[in-house]
């Protein structure tokens, strides 16, 4: 089989592309994909988040083969994936959520069959194997079956088989879902390596913490559609007072509590600010610290330094800062009015 | 991103892959499979050829015209039980399957190679029952000139129980598996004339009727006709265009079934 020359072209651009990708499943009244695109680029992030039914699993299902398209086309390193499926197969590889490793081979062999089916050679395979039995912490283990590791180690087994062959695009549902902490940050630290290597990966996840840790860039998936792809701090900084500073200073010492407040205000990026300690009005008792808080647009962190100057200007130095930073789950609640679960 | 290269893997090379990848699962479990597949004919040749013929139930000639029929018992219910039941545990539960899925080629190739695998374990069961039925009986029918007929009954044997497999292991769902199993396979088990000839159900006229519809009956009756052809049987010609046409129809049957649960 051949590379078509236009899909050859492709493959130097981008690394997954979605084009008006519409799935309908037989003996249903909605469309569980409904016409949309995205690309992601070599060596990119990309996630795709969303509560259950959302489509993701049917869009990364149709990227990796195993559900046809209703209409619209998708690529995957350039590869059609509906006309060429056996070429892309070749060119990505799968974690799925819950294992399904071969139990009738022991966990080396998982990955050395793997590697077989997709034609590494012999020296290579067994070469790899140990290699990535030893990157992913698995090389007391290789010799067990896998009835016998943890969800942990069966996850990590799974990223280890899916690298065995080398694939130009990754794609794991749900990576770190499930797992202790500890197994969480291991397999973490190992995606992050995948992608200091120029892996491409595309995840799905509901987990919102997941994605802001993992992704580059965020499709956020809500009934088959695509509400918006940003990077995660330019999703969480497009929300309109999201983000809070909250500021706390000594005793005002006779300064008019609403003139601080005024002042404050007037930085550029504060939409609101309210006295949380202090009445607003001003008619706080004046021994107390103040504690004011400002809603902000975009990020808060840079606005401690000339909401610090300003307080100076009235005789008050910063005595205690907090940031109330929005997550991805506020971007999901903002565009649907739904909470993620 | 580096360049890619032209696809390393060919077709054939990931069917030859998977098809290895059986072998060694069953080349480490052999002690397993050999008594899995051997124990239930064993029994059939021990307790119908050997004891009720001792003990005078049977007539002489008995042992002969079940030996064949028990070869391609053995045949069909070996690549049945090889194929259906991990297949609808795969697909179903353990979902072990999807690497295989993935692998750089076509999906019904996948289901191919299950056709294949299994059809080369019940040829290997069928040939130890050889060795078996010698041990049992003391001696089995042979003839030398039979010998091809032989060969070609078991490899169909073979074939007709992957295709019966692989139909009923992507059809069934994983719910019901149990009870389709017990209604299929028992009555497959008693109508393929592996235990009586079909011409001599003359005088059962019913019963012949529904054993005509058990593709098994004519591969029960191209073995006698390899091994024991004064025994009346169905003529070969006959069981040689049916059993290539019920392997057909069913490997093409299992082959959708098998798309429909691999791809949505």
């Amino acid at each position: 089989m051949s590379v078509p020359q236009e899909s050859a072209a492709r493959t130097s651009m981008v690394a997954v592309e979605v084009r008006e990708l519409v799935k309908r499943y037989p003996r249903s009244p909605v469309n569980a994909v409904d016409a949309i695109s995205f690309a992601v680029e070599p060596g990119e992030v990309f996630g795709l988040l969303g509560p259950n039914g959302a489509g993701k699993t049917t869009t990364v299902g149709v990227l990796t083969t195993r559900v046809r398209p209703t209409g619209g086309s998708a690529f995957v390193g350039g590869v059609d994936v509906v006309r060429e499926p056996v070429l892309a197969r070749s060119r990505l590889a799968v974690v799925p959520q819950r294992s399904n490793l071969d139990r009738s081979l022991t966990i080396r062999n998982n990955l050395i069959f793997h590697a077989a089916y997709h034609g590494v050679p012999a020296a290579e395979r067994s070469r790899r194997a140990d290699v990535l039995l030893e990157q992913f912490g698995l090389r007391d283990r290789a010799d067990s079956k896998p009835d016998f590791i943890s969800g942990g180690q069966g996850q990590r087994i799974m990223i280890a088989r899916a690298l065995m062959h080398e694939p130009e695009v990754l794609f794991l549902d749900e990576p770190s879902t499930g797992l202790d902490p500890a197994a969480r940050l291991f397999v973490w630290d190992r995606l992050h390596e995948l992608r200091d290597r120029g892996v491409t990966l595309v995840l799905t996840t509901h987990d919102m913490h997941e994605a802001a840790e993992l992704a580059d860039r965020v499709a956020i998936m809500d009934h088959g559609q695509l509400l918006v792809i940003d990077k995660p701090r330019a999703l969480v900084g497009s929300l309109p007072g999201a983000a809070t500073l909250e500021l706390a200073t000594g005793p005002p010492d006779g300064q008019p509590v609403d003139a601080i407040l005024v002042a404050l205000q007037a930085l550029p990026g504060v939409e609101a600010v309210e006295s949380i300690r202090h009445g607003a009005d001003g008619n706080g008792d004046s021994q107390d610290e103040l504690r004011v808080r400002l809603y902000v647009t975009g990020e808060a962190a840079p606005l401690v330094a000339p909401a610090a100057g300003a307080l100076a200007e009235h005789g008050l130095s910063l005595a205690d800062v907090k940031l109330g930073s929005p997550s991805l789950e506020d971007v999901f609640i903002h565009l649907t009015g739904r909470a993620l679960r | 991103m580096s360049a890619v290269a032209a696809p390393r893997q060919t077709e054939a090379g990931a069917f030859r892959a998977v098809l290895r990848r059986d072998l060694y699962v069953t080349w480490s479990e052999l002690p397993v499979f050999l008594a899995q597949v051997i124990l239930q004919p064993f029994f059939l040749l021990f307790v119908f050829g050997k004891v009720l013929g001792s003990l005078g139930y049977t007539r002489s000639g008995y042992a002969d015209l079940l030996f064949p029929g028990l070869l391609a018992l053995t045949a069909v219910i070996t690549s049945m039980q090889t194929l259906a039941f991990p297949l609808v545990i795969e697909f179903g539960w353990t979902k072990e399957i999807e690497d295989r899925l993935l692998a750089p080629m076509r999906t019904g190739l996948v289901a191919v190679e299950k056709v294949v695998f299994a059809s080369l374990r019940a040829l290997l069961a069928t040939t130890i029952m050889i060795p078996i039925g010698i041990v049992v009986l003391g001696s089995i029918p042979w003839r030398w000139s039979g010998f091809p007929l032989l060969v070609a009954a078991i490899v169909l044997a073979s074939l007709l129980g992957s295709g019966i497999g692989l139909a009923l292991g992507t059809l069934v769902p994983p719910n019901r598996i149990n009870v389709v199993f017990s209604l299929v396979f028992t009555p497959l088990l008693f109508t393929g004339c592996s235990q009586y000839p079909w011409p001599s159900l003359a005088r059962l006229r019913w019963f012949q009727v529904i054993t005509a519809g058990n593709p098994m009956t004519y591969a029960s009756e191209t073995m006698r006709a390899a091994l024991v052809p004064s025994v009346p049987h169905i003529a070969p010609w006959i069981c040689l265009l049916a059993l290539p046409g019920a392997i057909l129809v069913l490997t093409a049957i299992g082959i959708r079934g098998f798309y429909r649960r691999a791809v949505d």
